[in-house]
């Protein structure tokens, strides 16, 4: 990650608490996504860079989680261009992706219901594996060697987002809010650079939002990731986040700090519900 | 091992807990000292590696100017660094001073201050915050030094360090620092101050205990020989650091005998990590085996039928034989044949699944426990005693011998201790292990420990006279006379009381009136679990409290209490007349309880006064707003309508039984 820093050459900055954001790591240019006749990312250019905390938020139906989907390589917009650490990103396929350090998690909590907290963080490991399908079946050489050091950091996730005493226990079992957590280790156990989140704090409580944002910030200290999130909860954005981009109706609308956002008129508009015309 | 056949001389080398430490090393090197599930797996520490650890740590203080007779406040959750912590203090000749992790920041200002603690060691994060919201109003804190090192960047880190970076400055140190080390560890003597303690203080502000050299490793020695304690045993430590407790069983007689202390991965895997180290010598307050008792029937509720009743009938059977057995008294060949296939097949498994299975000793203390409970433990084959200390005598006044264990009394005095009682019924005691002093406070010490050195332990009891055991009945303070002369013991009442699975908490009422009332906290877990089987619906602890069948339920315990009181003619005035259970928990946030959970009478007595106004007063409900705190110390208000019940009297009072 570090060469890509100095590789895109260019200068960051300092947040108000003192960390230090580095150059720029992904560029949208003019990105236009349709679905048929239906607009639904129109003209939008932002940037994200290096160890930064970047807000995208609107009301519904801004065109947020498609933006979020344009990142993750899932849709791919018929105008524009991704330029990921200084290239332009071509067509990919979504593991492609995930193999480029981009792990995400969803709205809709896409865990496997049935397996242990554990395996369904191994699986974010998958890109780490490199033994074949003769070794994995045998348990031989690599397989076994591999499964140590991928667990190893496994575990090291768990300890940091506190999960420890369901480690065991099946997915399906667990609240709303572990289920959460237990997203966020999966996509941290791929070791991304950039970590995307959509919604992280829907529907939770005061208590667990409270957790997950220490756990959002934590991670940002302590590993540099880089993350994207999409957040309805004004406060937890304010708070969390170095820079926001506002969308309605598919536009941007705003770009900047929190302050800067939070005090322009057309940001203002758009969440008191004046009228569109 | 021969560490007991000369006793005397051994303690004239083994002066001091970093003195044992440094005899473990020598002698159990390659032996288990400690344990600490840590991502995902046990990890280990031999007593040679404890005794690197320790000095890289102490060298570490030694840079950060540590000086002798200087306070250490220790404060997080049992983990093996934080053990060492304390003793590289002691190496260097500084106090160790554990706190209650869970305190508020208020609370541990108090403390911080009194003992003027220069060096602060924090687990985590959590702890360095609430220390440097301390700091603003107290001074004395030069230096803070965590362990856990997550969220830690961003803090101003001028008089602030990871102890892995405390500690690798003292490696670097060694040779530098090495020899002034050795000197302060050669100076610790047996007079020297080993740990200080501050006692939850059931009344007014917290005091420190301080307990020498001499009073931890010869009642360590004695309570270690006592039980037959030996390298190889196994605990684990999961109770509070700042309890005396903690520290005799993971410090001292681990230190004195050389077993191994487990460290759980955290607060919430403590039964998981329990059942995978299955410890041999076991501590738990009778809450927890509460806790465990009721989880076990309430899944045996849900078991197959087969399953329930070869559970039902096999502890039924146990319940005449395994006491037995454990004691050591005949039993035909019969009943011990039934009770080998009982153990194949109920008794076993479920010892395995309760991580009770290995235990050799496991002692329970700190509040009465019902008989029940008890027994079943002990009809499982599980040794369970009982003792009876407090902080002061370092732990130990009375424990139970090997087959002498019964579930109302608290045993025969512990070697070297002797026990009296006064005119008054109060027990007083003295023994080696008997407490210095108080920190700062003179006045106080002189109105506990006498000059030649009996401790007042504020308890009243007797010894029964045909078997040597004493019994306690109270407090001592809290022993009162009711309006007509009987005599009032409100935990005698609260405790028969606790004794039901649905009931977590009482507090009786009653001195110096005619009548007796009481306050019942319903035990979420238990009532839960049977309104949920009952397909009662209910939203929180406030509303389940207030359900009629609910209260119901309590007032039939309530009557079952009365009819077992009336019966002991001492105490039968002290049979409850009405109750109403609370609308929220007793809890330590709101100063309800002591941090240890002993209801503080006074203040539930003062906050709720307008409950017992009511509970005298003959109303049939109440409406009241109480103040609550939440655990992230704001503020706010719980509004109820509370139903008062009148309960059924027995015997000599029954005239006054309402309806």
């Amino acid at each position: 990650m570090l060469d890509t820093q100095a590789a895109s050459g260019q200068d960051g900055y300092i947040t108000p608490d003192g960390r230090k954001i580095g150059g720029v790591a992904m560029e949208m240019r003019n990105i236009t996504l349709r679905f048929g006749g239906v607009v639904a990312i129109k003209d939008i250019s932002f940037d994200i860079r290096w160890g930064e905390i970047r807000a995208i938020i609107g009301p519904n139906g801004a065109g947020k989680s498609s933006m979020l989907n344009v990142i993750s390589g899932f849709y791919h917009p018929q105008e524009g261009e991704v330029i990921y650490k200084g290239y332009r990103r071509p067509k990919m396929r979504p593991y492609q992706v995930a193999r480029m350090g981009i792990a995400r998690t969803f709205q809709n909590i896409a865990l496997f219901e049935g397996m242990s907290v554990l395996d369904n963080i191994m699986t974010g490991r998958l890109h780490h594996m490199q033994a074949n399908l003769f070794q994995q079946a045998l348990w031989w050489g690599k397989a076994s060697r591999e499964e140590d050091e991928n667990r190893a950091q496994v575990e090291k996730i768990i300890d940091f987002l506190e999960i420890q005493h369901i480690r065991k226990t099946p997915v399906a079992r667990l609240p709303y809010g572990l289920k959460k957590r237990v997203e966020l280790a999966r996509a941290l156990a791929a070791e991304p650079s950039i970590l995307l989140l959509d919604e992280p704090m829907a529907g939770m409580n005061v208590e667990e939002k409270e957790d997950m944002c220490r756990f959002i910030l934590d991670v940002n200290d302590e590993f540099g990731t880089t993350t994207v999130l999409i957040e309805h909860d004004m406060g937890v954005v304010m708070d969390l986040s170095d820079r926001v981009v506002v969308m309605d109706y598919g536009k941007k609308i705003g770009d900047g700090t929190p302050d800067e956002v939070r005090n322009d008129e057309e940001v203002i508009k758009a969440y008191l519900g004046v009228a569109h015309e | 091992m021969t560490a007991t056949v000369d006793a005397d001389a051994a303690l004239a080398e083994l002066r001091s807990v970093p003195a044992l430490l440094a005899r473990n090393a020598k002698r159990f090197g390659m032996q288990t000292a400690y344990r600490e599930k840590e991502f995902g797996i046990w990890q280990s520490w031999t007593w040679a590696e404890t005794q690197a650890e320790v000095r890289a740590m102490a060298l570490g203080f030694l840079v950060l100017g540590m000086r002798e007779g200087d306070f250490v406040a220790i404060i997080g959750r049992n983990r093996p660094a934080l053990y060492w912590a304390m003793v590289a203090a002691q190496s260097v000749g500084a106090i160790p001073v554990p706190l209650y992790q869970d305190a508020v920041a208020e609370e541990m200002a108090y403390v911080l201050e009194h003992c003027g603690a220069r060096f602060v060691v924090c687990g985590d994060q959590e702890q360095v915050d609430k220390v440097l919201e301390v700091q603003e109003t107290v001074t004395c804190i030069e230096e803070i030094a965590y362990l856990d090192k997550r969220g830690m960047r961003k803090y101003d880190h001028s008089h602030m360090n990871w102890l892995e970076d405390v500690m690798r400055e003292g490696r670097a140190a060694e040779t530098r620092l090495g020899a002034e080390l050795d000197q302060r560890m050669a100076r610790l003597t047996l007079d020297h101050t080993c740990v200080m303690l501050y006692t939850s203080g059931t009344t007014g502000k917290p005091k420190g205990v301080v307990l020498s050299n001499r009073n931890i490793i010869v009642t360590s020695k004695n309570s270690s020989e006592f039980d037959n304690l030996r390298p190889g045993d196994e605990i684990l430590a999961y109770l509070p650091m700042a309890w005396v407790g903690d520290f005799i069983f993971a410090i001292g007689q681990a230190y004195w005998t050389g077993f191994c202390v487990n460290c759980p991965e955290s607060a919430q895997t403590m039964l998981t990590d329990l059942r995978e180290i299955g410890p041999t010598y076991y501590f738990a307050p009778p809450r927890i085996f509460e806790t465990m008792l009721t989880t076990v029937m309430i899944r045996m509720e849900d078991a197959s039928p087969l399953k329930r009743k070869l559970f039902h009938h096999f502890m039924g059977f146990a319940r005449d034989v395994g006491p037995k057995l454990l004691d050591g008294k005949p039993v035909s060949v019969g009943a011990r044949l039934k009770y080998g296939l009982g153990n194949l097949l109920v008794y076993g498994p479920l010892k395995d699944t309760l991580g009770l299975r290995r235990i050799r000793v496991a002692y329970t203390a700190g509040e009465a426990i019902g008989p029940e409970i008890f027994d079943f433990y002990r009809s499982l084959g599980i040794n369970l005693k009982q003792l009876y200390g407090q902080t002061e005598a370092g732990v130990f006044i009375t424990q139970q011998p090997d087959g002498e264990v019964r579930s109302d009394t608290v045993g025969v005095p512990s070697p070297g201790v002797e026990v009296r009682i006064a005119e008054s019924g109060e027990v007083f005691y003295r023994s080696p292990g008997t407490f210095v002093e108080y920190y700062k406070n003179a006045e106080s010490t002189a109105s506990t420990k006498d000059a030649e050195g009996w401790v007042a332990t504020g308890d009243a009891g007797f010894f029964e006279e045909a078997t040597g055991h004493l019994r306690i009945i109270d407090r001592a303070k809290d022993v009162g006379k009711m309006a007509d002369g009987c005599m009032f013991a409100p935990k005698y009442v609260e405790n028969k009381l606790k004794f039901f699975p649905n009931i977590l908490e009482a507090v009786v009422f009653g001195n110096n009136r005619e009548r007796c009332v009481a306050f019942i906290n319903i035990d979420l877990g238990a009532v839960g679990s049977w309104a949920e089987r009952n397909n009662i619906a209910y939203s929180s602890y406030q509303e389940l409290a207030g359900l009629k069948p609910v209260l119901d339920t309590i007032q039939s315990h309530v009557e079952q209490v009365n009819e077992s009181v009336a019966q002991d003619t001492m105490l039968s005035g002290c049979q409850i007349h009405r109750f109403l259970v609370l609308h929220k928990e007793l809890d330590a946030d709101d100063g309800e309880m002591t941090r240890t959970r002993k209801v503080r009478r006074r203040i539930v007595e003062e906050k709720y006064a307008d409950l017992i106004d009511a509970l005298y007063g003959g109303k049939d409900q109440i409406y009241t707003e109480t103040e609550v705190t939440y655990e992230d110390g704001r503020k706010g208000k719980l509004k109820a309508t509370l139903e008062i019940r009148d309960a059924r009297v027995f015997g000599a009072q029954t005239m006054m039984a309402a309806q």
